[in-house]
Parts: C-alpha cells; structure tokens; sequence
C-alpha cells in the first residue's frame, strides 16, 4: 500500500494519498468530511450553481480505495453529508452508495454538518470506540488514540497547499475527504495548538510525503 | 453656431478664456445621439464634455437626472465634482452635482436614490449597482446625457464592456440619451466610436488639435545599461540630474516591484534630499493620497509611479516624463508623455531609459514610432460572454425580463452587436441552471421563467449578485498593515502567495519602506519597520504587459539596416557583432541558434511574438522535445526569444515547429495548466458561478470556501464542453497564451526558418543566460521537491 505508515496506541495505521486512513489489522478504512450534496445545498439556499459532479467525483475516489484495500469496514468520520437534506442524494448516487455498502459493515459517525441519522442503510453513531482507537468528528484535548476530522488540515510546501493527515503520539486529523472541501492552515491555530510536540503533517498527493508540523520551513 | 448663455460668456471673459474650437464643436453638435472626442491630455477635454450639460441646465427647468460622467477611477470622479463645481458656484448655476462611488457613505447613496441630482459622477461598477435596482427606472427617469471619460481605457477591458451593456439599458429606459465619450489620442478612432454608440447608430469623431510633437529622447547615461534585467539602476544618478534640473518629473515603471526597487534606490542614492514620492496601485488608499496632496501642492520633486497614474487627475506642474523600462506599447508611452506639460499647447519633454541593452533598441524603435505618430493596440475581440452572464444576473435583480427583450437590448450595445442568439441563450442558460450537460438543478434554478419572463427563483439571491458586481478581479490580496499601533497603519497589499512565503523575520520592500514580516493576523499582513536589510520584493498583482505587434516590427525592421548611427555605439557595436557571428533576426524569416554552453545544449529561439506568446512556445516545444527523447531541462522566455536548455542537441528546430503539432500539443498542455485555472477564477467570478463576497459572511479565510482549481478540474473531467471552459480557453488563446501570436508568427515565415548550429553562445543570446523567470521542464519536479524538503526537515527535527 502506497501510504505513509504509523502507529497510534500500538495499532498500525496508513495515511493514503488520496486523504483516507487505512487501519490493515482490522481492514477498516476511514474517510473525513466527504461533504456529499454541497453543491446542490448551495442550490438550495439560492446561491451559485457550482458543477454537480462532486458527489460523483468523491463517491468515485472512495470507491477506488474500496477496490485497493479491500476494505471490510468503512467508516466516515462525519460531516458525511454537507446538511441532512442532502442526504437525499437521487437515485444513481444512492445506488451507487448501496453498492459500495453491500457486503461490508460501514458506519456514519455524526458530524456538526449532519447531527442525526439520516435515511441510508449503515450504522449511526455519535463515535466508536475499536480496540484501542477511538473514532469521532471533533478531535478532544487530551483524549488518546483518537482518529478524527472536522478541521480539513491543509499545508503548503513548495507551492499550492494540499490537504494533509495530522499525526501526533495521541491523535491523528484526517484531511477532507470530500471534492469541493476548503481547507484550514495547520501551522496556525486552532490545529496548530490541538497537535503536540513532535507532530507530523503527511501531504496528500501522487506521493504522500511526511514533514514536521511545527518548527522552520 | 450654437451660442452659449450669456452668464457663460462673461464667466470665460472674466478668466481670459477663449472657447476651445472643439469645445464649441461639442455644443454645436449636442443634439447628436453618440459622439466622441479625441483630443490630448490638458485639452479641456473634460469641460468641452459637460459644458452642453451646464447650458441646458442653466435654466433651472430640468427635474432629476440629466448628466451621467462615468470615469474608471472613483479619485477621477470627486476631482471633477471640485472643477465642476467652480464655475457652478462662480456664475450661480441652478445646478447639483455630486459624486457617487464605492466610498459614498451609506446614507448619501439612500439620498441620492430617493432624490438623485442633476449630474451624477460614478464609475461603471456603481452604475451597474444602480440599474439592478427595481427603481431604476425613476432613478434614471430624465437623463439626458452620458459622458463616459478615458473610454480608451475602459474600452481595452471587461469594465468597458460591461459599462456598455449598461448603457444599453439605460438607453431602453431613457430612448433620447445621448453618448458622449472623451479618449485621448488612440490608433483607431472608429473602433472606440462603434465601441461607444448604439448600434447601429453612428457616431461622429471630433479631433481636438493635437497640440505640438513631444520633445522625446533617450537619456544618455556615462554607463551603458546592463546585458539583462530590469528597474533601470545603473541610470540613477543621471536620473537624479534630471530630476533636479527640472520642476517636476514622473518617473513611469512598467510593474508595481520594479517601482518599488528603484524608489528604494533612488532614495539611498538622493543626497540632496530631494522630495520623492512613490505611488502605484498596491499602495493603501492612504498612501496614495498623501502623495497625490502633495503633488498638487507642488511639494515634490519627483513621483516614483506606474500605470496607476496613467489617468486622469490633473497634476499641474509636470514639466518632465521619465519611462523607465522600453514603453512596449507607443500608444501607452504616448499617453504617459503627455502628463507632462499638462497645459494646451506645451510641448511635452519626456526621457526614455532602457532598463538594458535589447531595450536600447526598442527604446529607439519607440522613439521612431512616436515621431511617425504611428500607434500600435491589438484589436479586442468581441465582448466576453462572462461580463454578459453577469448583466443577466443584474437584469434579473432589477425586474422580471423578457428573454427576447433583452436579447435586443444587449445586441444594441457595440461589444455585443455581433452576439448570436445561441450564445445568448447559453449564458441565459447559464445564468439559470448553471448550463451543465447533467441537469441537477432543475428544482433550484436560480432563474425561473413564469408567465413567460424570467426572474429570481429566490428573491433573497438579489443581495448576494449585487455584492458581486464588477469584472476587477484581483488576485487575492492581503492589507499590509504596521503593527505596534491600534490597528497599525495601512501600508498596502500584497499578494496571497507571497505572504505565504514570508516566515517571522523575513524582510520586504513596500511604499519604499523596508519592513519585517511578523506575522498574520484576522488576514493581515502585520510588519514592523526595519531599515537597513536587504530586502526581498514582494509580488504585486499588476500586469506585465507584452511588446506590441507593431512595436515588434519596427525593431526587426531596425535589424534590417545597414548600419545604426541612432544608436549608442555599444548597442550597434553589440549588433554587428551579432550580424557577423551568426545573423540578426529578419522580419520574414525566423533564426534559431543552437549552441553548447555551460555543458548543456541550448537552442534560442527569436519569434519575437511578445513575452506571453514566446513563454508558451517554450512550453510547447519543450513538450516535443520530451516526446522525441531530446532530454529538454528548462527554458526561460522574453519579449523576443525563447532559450531552451537540455541534454541533447536539436538536429533540425524545424520539427519542433509544425504548427499542426504544436497546436495539437497546446491542447493537451492547456488542460492542467495553471495560466487556464487562472484565467477561469476570473471568469468564474465575472460569470456569478462563483462568489468573492457573500452576505452576512465575513470571508473567514481560505477555510469557508475552496479552490476554484478544484472547480475547473471537476469541470473537465465531467463536463468539458460547458461553458465557462469555453469562455476560459478562448480568452487564455487571446491573453495569457497568446497562442495567436505563434501562430502568426510561424504563418508568417512558413518555411523560411533558419536554424544555426553555432559553437558558442551568441551576442544576441547571451543577455537570456542573465533572465530571471526559468521555468523547469521535468512535470515531476515539485515530487522531487517537496520529497526533497520533507527529508531534510524530518533529518534536521530528528524526527527521520
């Protein structure tokens, strides 16, 4: 697996390029933020007509990393679905996510985007506790093995900033999943005070690539 | 002859004032439905505009608006309200002018709506504001004539096209408006002319006398400029001897940094302590005005400018221009020259230094071109359908609208005369479903037709569409601000990308200060002074213009003489040199050189076709290069040739250059290429399918919204016939491209190409090695980089 490789609490994780965590002793694959319906919520509320094709571009990518891992277990880390109305994603796109469901146990942790269950099959849950990791949306201070999203971490290094993973001893902030995502500066605070000493930011991109979050540049 | 009332006769006799002959010109033909004056800066041009205005006013009779003044800058506008306003007050004119800009306050512009004055000074963004109200049409009921200054400006930009498309509609509200335009002198009248009226009405062109030739040279410095570069250094202190033996001097740079660094030159070289000011577009509102003060007190010696003073304000006592760098543009140099002696029928004095030695040269193609009153400009294409997307958004703000209505209204406005129906109707569509080939949004259209016009799906969009009108779209910028104080003080803006490069302590040159990056704050740039450092140049978002076409011919016309006794002796010494080394390029023909040097292989390629054009040559080539194995490494561009550099030497330039090929080669470049992702930011903004400022949202950063990057990519993979990429790629051929200019380029010389394999680097060559601006070729370049730096950064934090 083309990922950059550490450990959290003993269990062995993979930040993969494409901005999904895979965890290969369980064979679960976790994704933050993919934000599906963003662009018709904009619609919704009377604002621009953005392109309707990242829910096809977002559910593409996942389905890739489904294909390449082999994942048993998918977990989204919340802020699935950009408000629980776009849950309600038309009838090829929710096909096409009943597919990718089919066979495998997937969980909707929930987010501030979308606090509630919404009508697709999987399991709700407000957070998961798996071994010795504990997934939920919004990273806690001082919480240990925790997996989380929410903030959309992004960095810059030798040009345009990039969504990237953030991998402390304690926790590990997964990058946005989603196609039409901004992102935060993860020099800066509040991520930059969330993340401990020693904190490494892992790029996203053709090759993941790992650099310290803190410190010069 | 039309007489003017008597109050006005006495007003010019008790000055000493004569009736300028076009100014008795423009009243004499007051009645026409469009015309346009041509004359110099300083020629009473603006009065002759209104003084019809202020005859048929006089009587006090009228009722509401009669005179719209649109200029492009909102300092333009309050400088006329005070020059109106004298003769007004002086012969006690019944008469309200007032001005109405983004920086009116709130409960002024309420007012203004309720109860609008006689004449109305605005730009065309506050214009467009207006007419997207639902009672436009009281607001404008009465007006009587529109006078729209420095049309030459507006007319080479989407504010003029948009400021047009406006005019249209206030034409339909308003069917006995009459066009005024007021340009300075331009190569093609006519063009501005139909630019302006309503078509198909004519419109007549006045010349205002020209006035006496400039007095034009270029200064003769002890040091010959240097081989490469720009900002003209070496020629400071015969500068500073100029500008001491004159009253007043503006010193014009072609960018915003190069002004910077010159300034801070200037002003380390200037032991007499000479007043010098700097001004230029990144400079804070402040800024800028303590130095227009000043200069209209008469308290500086010298200005330190650049395009940012090309209009307008009338600064008095000029009696000297300097352009710094080659003008690559007659008719701009033209424009600038004539700031100085700012008095009809004075002779302007202007100085050119070329900035190194190739800029002797077209310094003096210039200076020819000047003296033969041979204008250059590219001709602009029709009226891009991004501005046209977002006068549907503003229609629609307005009232409901009839689609053929307004299809009629938009085709009266000359940009817009050649619209066919189909495009038309596909920025309708646009406007209304986004135009996607996958139909999403049938449910929450944001036009809806009803009963056979088309409105707002959701009235509360009107808000958001009226915050985002205009077609200025900056590159994000960043206020600079001092810390220290409360709020600090403003200083300017720079670029989001250069302040994302700056780390605590780095140093930066702006408004001739050099100041210590802090640190970022609430999106300011927060610096403390910090003389003495050497400094980095922070990047500015102003234009880089190309040579013009027709400046481009005169040079290799120059080429083509025998001998250059114009020229300084180092420059024709360089010349024939060259001649005998290898050639000089030729008009019809193409050179190209190749030679080893530094261990590489290089190839030199004189197109000739403007810096943009001759950039994505290198590009292109390089791309054939990789493909037929020739282990290309690098390139850098100028306004004259492309210097490749690579592994292998080129056998035979000739199959690089099969237009066919390098056509088809553009295709798939242009696709992830960040001029075409640039260029669709822009049109993305322009068009509304993106927004800068949203209501009761402050934008908090990067964090709320995401790239536009991310949008076109999206857009090509899933939808790549829409639109908006359409729009792009057209406008990115014309500009940043360029690509019509290879193609003329190489149309031009067919086969007559000439391809030298030389042993050595060339004089003509040689200043390329010295460019800034190399572009590498390998695509997995920044890989390598960013693997680069996460190694050594994880070694240097132990952290490996």
């Amino acid at each position: 697996m083309n990922g950059h490789r550490f450990t959290l609490s003993g269990a062995t994780l993979s930040a993969l390029p494409s901005g999904a965590l895979w965890w290969g002793d369980r064979a679960l694959l976790a994704v933050g933020d993919l934000h599906l319906g963003r662009s018709s919520r904009i619609a919704r509320l009377g604002g621009t007509l953005l392109p309707p094709y990242e829910v096809a571009e977002t559910l593409g990518r996942l389905d890739a990393d489904i294909a390449r891992t082999g994942a048993r277990t998918v977990l989204c880390l919340g802020d699935s679905f950009d408000d629980l109305a776009s849950a309600d994603l038309g009838e090829d796109h929710r096909l096409w996510l009943t597919r990718l469901m089919a066979g495998r146990r997937w969980i909707w942790i929930e987010g501030n985007h979308d606090p509630g269950p919404v009508a697709l099959p999987g399991e709700h849950l407000r957070d998961l506790a798996l071994g010795p990791l504990t997934f939920r949306h919004i990273a806690q201070p001082g919480a240990r093995g925790e997996v989380s999203g929410h903030y959309h971490p992004k960095m810059r290094v030798a040009g345009p900033a990039r969504p990237c993973f953030l991998i402390d001893a304690s926790r590990v902030i997964l990058p946005a999943y989603g196609a039409y995502t901004g992102g935060m500066d993860a020099t800066r605070p509040p991520l930059s005070d969330l993340m401990g000493p020693g904190a490494i930011a892992c790029l996203t991109g053709p090759t993941p690539c790992a650099l310290p979050l803190k410190g010069p540049r | 002859m039309r007489a003017l009332p008597p109050a006005f006769d006495d007003w010019f006799s008790r000055r000493g004032w004569q009736v300028h002959p076009h100014q008795q010109a423009m009243l004499d033909r007051a009645g026409a439905p469009a015309l346009l004056l041509v004359a110099p800066t300083g020629g009473g041009k603006t009065l002759a505009g209104f003084l019809p205005s202020l005859a048929e006013l006089a009587d006090g009779a009228h009722r509401g608006l009669h005179t719209l003044y649109i200029s492009p800058l909102k300092a333009l506008a309050a400088d006329i309200r005070r020059n109106l306003t004298t003769p007004v007050t002086e012969m006690d004119l019944p008469i309200r002018i007032e001005d109405r800009t983004g920086d009116t306050s709130h409960t002024k512009r309420q007012r203004q709506r309720a109860d609008p004055p006689h004449i109305l000074l605005t730009t065309p963004e506050s214009l467009a504001l207006l007419l997207s109200y639902e009672d436009a049409p009281r607001i404008f009921a009465g007006l009587s004539r529109v006078i729209v200054d420095e049309i030459h400006a507006l007319s080479e930009s989407k504010r003029g096209d948009q400021l047009m498309l406006c005019l249209s509609r206030l034409s339909r509200l308003c069917p006995n408006l009459r066009r005024v335009g007021l340009s300075a002198t331009v190569e093609d009248p006519a063009a501005i002319a139909r630019f302006l009226a309503r078509h198909p009405d004519p419109c007549e062109v006045l010349h205002a006398d020209p006035g006496p030739d400039p007095d034009i040279a270029m200064l003769q410095t002890d040091e010959p400029p240097p081989w490469a570069g720009g900002g003209g250094r070496y020629a400071i202190p015969a500068i500073l001897e100029e500008v001491r033996r004159h009253r007043t001097t503006l010193i014009f740079h072609n960018t915003r940094a190069q002004a910077e660094i010159f300034f801070h030159h200037l002003w380390l070289a200037n032991e007499d302590g000479l007043p010098i000011g700097i001004h230029h577009g990144s400079l804070s509102r402040e800024a800028r005005e303590r130095v227009e003060a000043a200069m209209v007190q008469g308290a500086l010696r010298a200005v330190v400018c650049t395009g940012s003073l090309d209009l307008g304000i009338d600064w008095g006592d000029v009696d000297l221009v300097i352009q710094v760098g080659a003008p690559k543009n007659v008719k701009r140099l033209v424009q600038r020259i004539g700031r100085a002696n700012h008095r009809y029928n004075a002779p302007s004095k202007a100085l050119l230094v070329p900035a190194n030695r190739f800029e002797v040269v077209e310094c003096q193609a210039a200076l020819r071109a000047v003296r033969d009153h041979d204008l250059d400009g590219e001709p602009r294409g029709p009226g891009p359908r991004d501005v046209l997307c977002q006068h549907i958004l503003i229609a629609a703000c307005a009232a409901p609208f009839d689609a053929d209505d307004l299809f009629a209204e938009v085709t009266s406005a000359g940009p817009y005369s050649g619209l066919a129906r189909p495009d038309f109707d596909a920025c309708l569509e646009f406007c209304a479903t986004g135009g996607y080939a996958l139909r999403a949004y049938d449910r929450w259209q944001r036009l809806m037709r009803r009963g056979g016009l088309w409105s707002l799906r959701d009235p509360r969009s009107a808000r958001a569409i009226r915050m985002n009108i205009g077609t200025i779209t900056d590159a994000e910028l960043l206020k600079v601000r001092l810390r220290n104080r409360l709020g600090g003080q403003p200083l300017g803006e720079v670029e989001e990308g250069f302040a994302a490069s700056l780390t605590p302590g780095d140093t930066f040159l702006i408004g001739g200060q050099i100041v210590r990056y802090e640190g970022l704050r609430d999106l300011t740039v927060e610096v403390s002074r910090d003389p003495g450092r050497d400094p980095k140049v922070a990047v500015f978002s102003g234009t880089k213009f190309s040579t013009s076409t027709r400046l481009t011919e005169r040079i290799l016309a120059m080429f083509g003489e025998a001998t250059w006794p114009d020229l300084p002796g180092h420059t024709a010494d360089w010349l024939a040199l060259q001649r005998q080394v290898s050639r000089l390029p030729g008009a019809d023909r193409l050179l190209i050189e190749s030679f080893p040097a530094d261990g590489r292989e290089h190839l030199c390629i004189y197109g000739f076709a403007g810096r943009n054009a001759q950039q994505t040559l290198g590009l292109l080539v390089t791309r054939r290069m990789e493909d037929l194995g020739l282990h290309p490494l690098g390139f850098v561009a100028t306004d004259y040739a492309t210097l490749i550099w690579g592994l292998d030497p080129v056998p035979d330039a000739r199959t690089l250059l099969d237009p066919a090929a390098l056509a088809e080669g553009l295709d798939t470049w242009l696709q992830g290429n960040a001029v075409m992702k640039r260029t669709f930011r822009n049109i993305a903004q322009i068009a509304g399918l993106i927004e800068r400022n949203h209501p009761g949202q402050r934008k908090s950063g990067r964090q709320a919204t995401f790239s536009t990057d991310v949008l076109y990519d999206t857009l090509r993979r899933h939808d790549p016939g829409h639109l908006l990429l359409a729009v792009t790629r057209e406008e990115a051929m014309r500009g940043l491209v360029d690509f019509a200019r290879i193609a003329a380029m190489l149309d031009r010389v067919g086969d007559r190409i000439d391809h030298l394999h030389l042993t050595r680097v060339t004089p003509l060559a040689a200043p390329l090695f010295l460019e800034h601006g190399k572009v590498p070729v390998e695509g997995a370049a920044r890989e390598r980089l960013i693997a680069e730096t996460a190694a050594r950064l994880m070694a240097e934090a132990g952290l490996a």
